[in-house]
């Protein structure tokens, strides 16, 4: 009689399955996760794993051949575009297809979905949404699909997508997958529309509208004025100063209410805004014109700055077909090469840093939001409503109505703080139909400048400097986007939204963009500096950085006969030339009796620097600490009249108040009865950073890398096995090697169109996706050194060269 | 020798049914066997145990090697396992092998009680 202990002991198996086969809070589901016949242990890849397979896929026209070269990289070569786009979208899903959705989630507000039921999460899906990110994105495929280039390009990419995911078996899916135990859906067009709008967020999403809006009630405009500056004393445009400008072609006209209604009008918003994009997005791009170079070529040169991640934003390959050879930087998530060069040109992407986005307050009749009060009368709003799935609990509804400036982002139902019931609806050139994937379509086929300035002229946003050099001898740089053409003052605070008088009154015409071509001095700079001087006709706030940009020119009118080794070196330059004008302004100031014996020695560490923000450079570091506390020294008083908050000047704009007047208005502290100098301040700010500095020391972090602590994420951040941290690298936010804690050039690129070109380049990280790979993070070294690879445009010939390692074919059944 | 032919015939199939079927085709497999080759209930858990443990050992062993430890040492970090790939292995086959010999025990019950 053992039935009782055998329906026992069956229990416990399958109630050990059953268990084993769920996931249980952050831990994956154990039995499935371990099996090394299917589990993680299956994607940990051989090291000599073999990449080679013959494929048959239906759907090809022809045949497509992908090498591969020691570093991974592909080199496809198809016999007609479609082809070539299923092949790139089938490899960009090979080694990076987890990242490509993972992306789109967070683009269209899905990660809650996956990641569960976290107040963070639902929050961050929810302001996705109310963004407008999916409106966005909608409203581009309708023109993506209405372009027959565009479309079949699309159509195949997203082909190759899926036959990629539905080759996949739970043993071959990506890791990350296993570990958060869900699956991949079907590939679309509109996930390649959010992956761009996704960028336009990172790049052309950041504002501060809302907190400046704050700042009205303690400050004048005519000081706020001051303190926003727009053109900064040390400025070197994009468009070399004195260029003359063209009379503007459209003139806004201020509403005649403003002063009463938006200047001075006092307000505060409490509004939390959650997902802010970083303000050090950015990148350098530059290029030489052949009179400057060794080889008479010219040179171009560009490294983005964005948040470094793993797998890294960009995955780098060459795309071969009748009608295009090209090689460089591509998105995983959407078709063409991004950042590169062919066979006559070359062209780079640095951010223009300019604003586009504004929010307009807005008088709903009452909650149910369906009415808004607009020139006179109640008008009928979009209502969308909005279904975040969450993991593991119900489905989140969030309503959201839409209206002649676009979604209303903050009402009653999302950021709870906001005061006096107020509604904001966000007015943002990415809501805008347009068709941004084509521009690489045209410019990875581009022979010369004609075709690269009409390649350019379909893109709208997010604004971005297009740097180009031809083989024959050109450099080009345009200014490239829809922007608003503002009267001054515009937008940089929320403006009334009950009729149209605050409007967006047109565009400036895309030829009154910035630009240059073929400039006298022979050299362009973008990095991400305000593009052009006083004299340009229009108002156009941005979030400009103004250091890079000068760095950068100085030292090219400084060089003749470039090479490109020089311009690596240029590009890993840590010079600080920002504190190389504050020093001796501190120095000046500093009443160094006042210091004990640690701050003389913290002080000597800036008095000796060579100015250089090396990883184990010291006096970066308290050069740094000192000058972010005589920020707070100077200007927290006076902020902390503004609630809940205001937002800190730029350093730059201190500096070169101080520099001019030495008894500029905020050195005083509003909160003491004496009158502070500023050998008060700038003593003070020094005294209160030597006990941060003491603390530094005794935890090993005087040193700017150990400062800093330079770490690559994974994109699921809090999986640190996953990440490199401590990486021995130097620089900031304001030196052209641009690298912080977990931001910097995500991809370094050289390019010199000599009769045969060279090109360099690397990336910090891999080309595989999968952190069981060793090439998920094999480039990461040679990043930090400053190291680069030398770029392989391969020809169909060397199909039989040594570098070539692997081959994938692909053809119909 | 039964004890042995058990494990070794354990092992086997739970491979052939991990090629083909999901990672629980383990437990139908140990089931089957200790259905084939009788043994009491210690023994028959032991060894649809073992079958287990030492295939899933042995794999894991094996591709990790193959890996040089890259994948592993990170997932022995994420599982709290001091990112010691070693312990990840014993881990990984000590879930197995627990599967395996509730599976195998529960045939032998149902043997026994079939008589």
């Amino acid at each position: 009689m053992r039935i009782v202990p055998f329906v026992i002991s069956t229990v416990i198996t399958a109630g050990l399955v059953v268990t084993l086969n769920k996931k249980w809070g952050p831990l994956p589901p154990l039995g499935k996760f371990l099996s090394p016949q299917q589990g993680f242990w299956q994607n940990a890849e051989a090291t000599d794993h073999n990449f080679s397979a013959d494929l048959k896929i239906s759907g090809l026209k022809g045949r497509v051949e992908v090498y591969f070269d020691d570093r991974l990289v592909p080199h496809i070569f198809a016999d007609n575009d479609e082809d070539l786009y299923f092949a790139q979208g089938y490899i960009h899903a090979k080694f990076r297809l987890w990242q490509m959705e993972f992306q789109t989630f967070a683009a269209s507000g899905r990660i809650s979905e996956h990641l569960g039921n976290d107040p963070r999460f639902i929050n961050y899906d929810r302001e996705t949404r109310r963004l407008g990110m999916v409106y966005a994105a909608e409203n581009a495929l309708k023109v993506i699909e209405a372009d027959p280039s565009t479309k079949s390009g699309c159509d195949a990419y997203t082909a190759g997508v899926n036959a990629y995911i539905q080759s996949l078996t739970y043993a071959t899916m990506p890791l990350e997958y296993k570990l958060l135990d869900y699956k991949p859906e079907n590939w679309s067009n509109l996930k390649i529309a959010l992956f761009l709008k996704q960028m336009s967020r990172t790049l052309a999403g950041f504002e501060n509208d809302l907190a400046y809006t704050n700042m009205k009630s303690a400050f004048s405009f005519k000081d706020f004025m001051v303190l926003d500056k727009q053109v900064p004393d040390s400025l070197e445009p994009i468009v070399p100063k004195g260029t003359k400008f063209d009379s503007p072609g459209i003139v806004p006209i201020q509403p005649a209410s403003a002063d009463s209604l938006y200047f001075s009008k006092k307000e505060s918003i409490n509004i939390a805004e959650t997902g802010k994009p970083d303000p050090n997005n950015g990148s350098n791009n530059w290029a030489v014109s052949g009179k400057k170079t060794q080889s008479g070529a010219p040179i171009l040169c560009n490294d983005p700055h964005l948040e470094l991640t793993f797998p890294s934003i960009w995955y780098e390959m060459q795309l071969n077909s009748p009608t295009v050879n090209v090689y460089g930087a591509t998105f995983p998530g959407s078709p063409n090469v991004i950042i590169g060069y062919n066979d006559s040109i070359a062209f780079g992407f640095t951010n223009a840093q300019r604003d586009v986005k504004d929010y307009y307050e807005i008088k709903f009749k009452d909650d149910s939001k369906q009415e808004y009060w607009y020139n006179g009368k109640w008008e009928r709003t979009n209502i969308r409503v909005e279904q975040i799935k969450v993991r593991g609990a119900k489905t989140v509804l969030d309503t959201v109505a839409y209206t002649v400036f676009g979604p209303v982002m903050y009402d009653k139902s999302f950021s709870t703080d906001l005061s006096k019931g107020k509604a904001l609806a966000v007015r943002w050139v990415a809501h805008d139909p347009s068709n941004e994937g084509l521009m690489w379509f045209y410019l990875d086929r581009a022979k010369n400048y004609d075709d690269y300035y009409k390649a350019i002229q379909v893109f709208q946003c997010p604004g971005q400097n297009m740097l180009f050099a031809s083989k024959s001898g050109e450099i080009a740089i345009w200014q490239q986007a829809k922007f608003p053409a503002r009267w001054y003052g515009q937008g940089l605070f929320v403006m009334p939204g009950e009729d149209s008088s605050y409007q967006w009154q047109g565009y400036i015409p895309q030829k009154e963009n910035p630009h240059v071509i073929n400039p006298e001095r022979g050299f362009i700079v973008s990095a991400n500096q305000r593009p052009v001087d006083s004299t340009y006709p229009y108002f156009i706030p941005g979030n400009y950085i103004t250091m890079r940009g000068l760095t950068i020119t100085r030292r090219l009118e400084g060089m003749e006969h470039i090479t490109p080794e020089d311009m690596m070196k240029l590009q890993y330059d840590y010079y600080n030339t920002f504190a190389e004008e504050a020093r001796p302004l501190l120095m000046k100031y500093i009443r160094e009796n006042d210091l004990n014996a640690d701050g003389k020695k913290y002080l000597d560490m800036v008095k000796n620097w060579d100015l250089q923000a090396g990883p184990y450079s010291t006096g970066q570091t308290v050069f740094t600490t000192w000058w972010d506390s005589l920020m707070v020294v100077v200007f927290q008083d006076e902020l902390d009249q503004v609630h809940p908050e205001g937002v800190m000047p730029e350093s730059q704009t201190l500096l070169e108040a101080l520099l001019k007047d030495s008894t500029f208005k905020y050195i005083d502290n509003i909160n003491t009865p004496q009158k502070e100098t500023l050998f008060d301040d700038v003593t003070a700010a020094f005294q209160k950073s030597v006990p941060i500095l003491q603390q530094e020391e005794k935890d090993d972090k005087l040193q700017w890398t150990k400062h800093q602590d330079p770490t690559i994420y994974h994109i699921l951040k809090s999986i640190t096995a996953f990440a490199k941290e401590g990486i021995p690298v130097g620089g900031d936010g304001d030196i052209i090697n641009a690298t912080t804690h977990s931001h910097g050039p995500s991809w370094r690129m050289i390019v010199q169109l000599s009769s045969k070109t060279e090109a360099f380049g690397v990336f910090p990280g891999g080309e595989s996706g999968n952190p069981g790979s060793k090439f998920y993070d094999n480039f990461v070294d040679k990043w930090a050194k400053g190291e680069y690879y030398t770029l392989w445009m391969m020809q169909r010939s060397e199909a039989k060269d040594k570098r070539v390692r692997w081959v994938i074919t692909m053809h119909d059944e | 020798m039964k004890f042995i032919v058990a494990i070794i015939l354990t092992a086997l199939l739970a491979f052939i049914g991990g090629v083909y079927m999901p990672w629980w085709s383990l437990a139908i497999a140990a089931f089957i066997i200790s259905l084939l080759i009788p043994q009491k209930g210690g023994k028959a858990f032991l060894s649809g145990f073992l079958g287990v443990f030492l295939l899933w050992a042995i794999l894991a062993w094996w591709i990790n090697m193959k890996n040089e430890s890259i994948l592993a040492k990170k997932i022995a970090e994420i599982l709290h396992l001091g990112g010691n790939e070693y312990f990840l292995i014993l881990v990984t086959a000590f879930v197995g092998g627990l599967v395996g010999g509730f599976a195998s025990l529960s045939a032998s019950f149902l043997r026994s009680s079939n008589k």
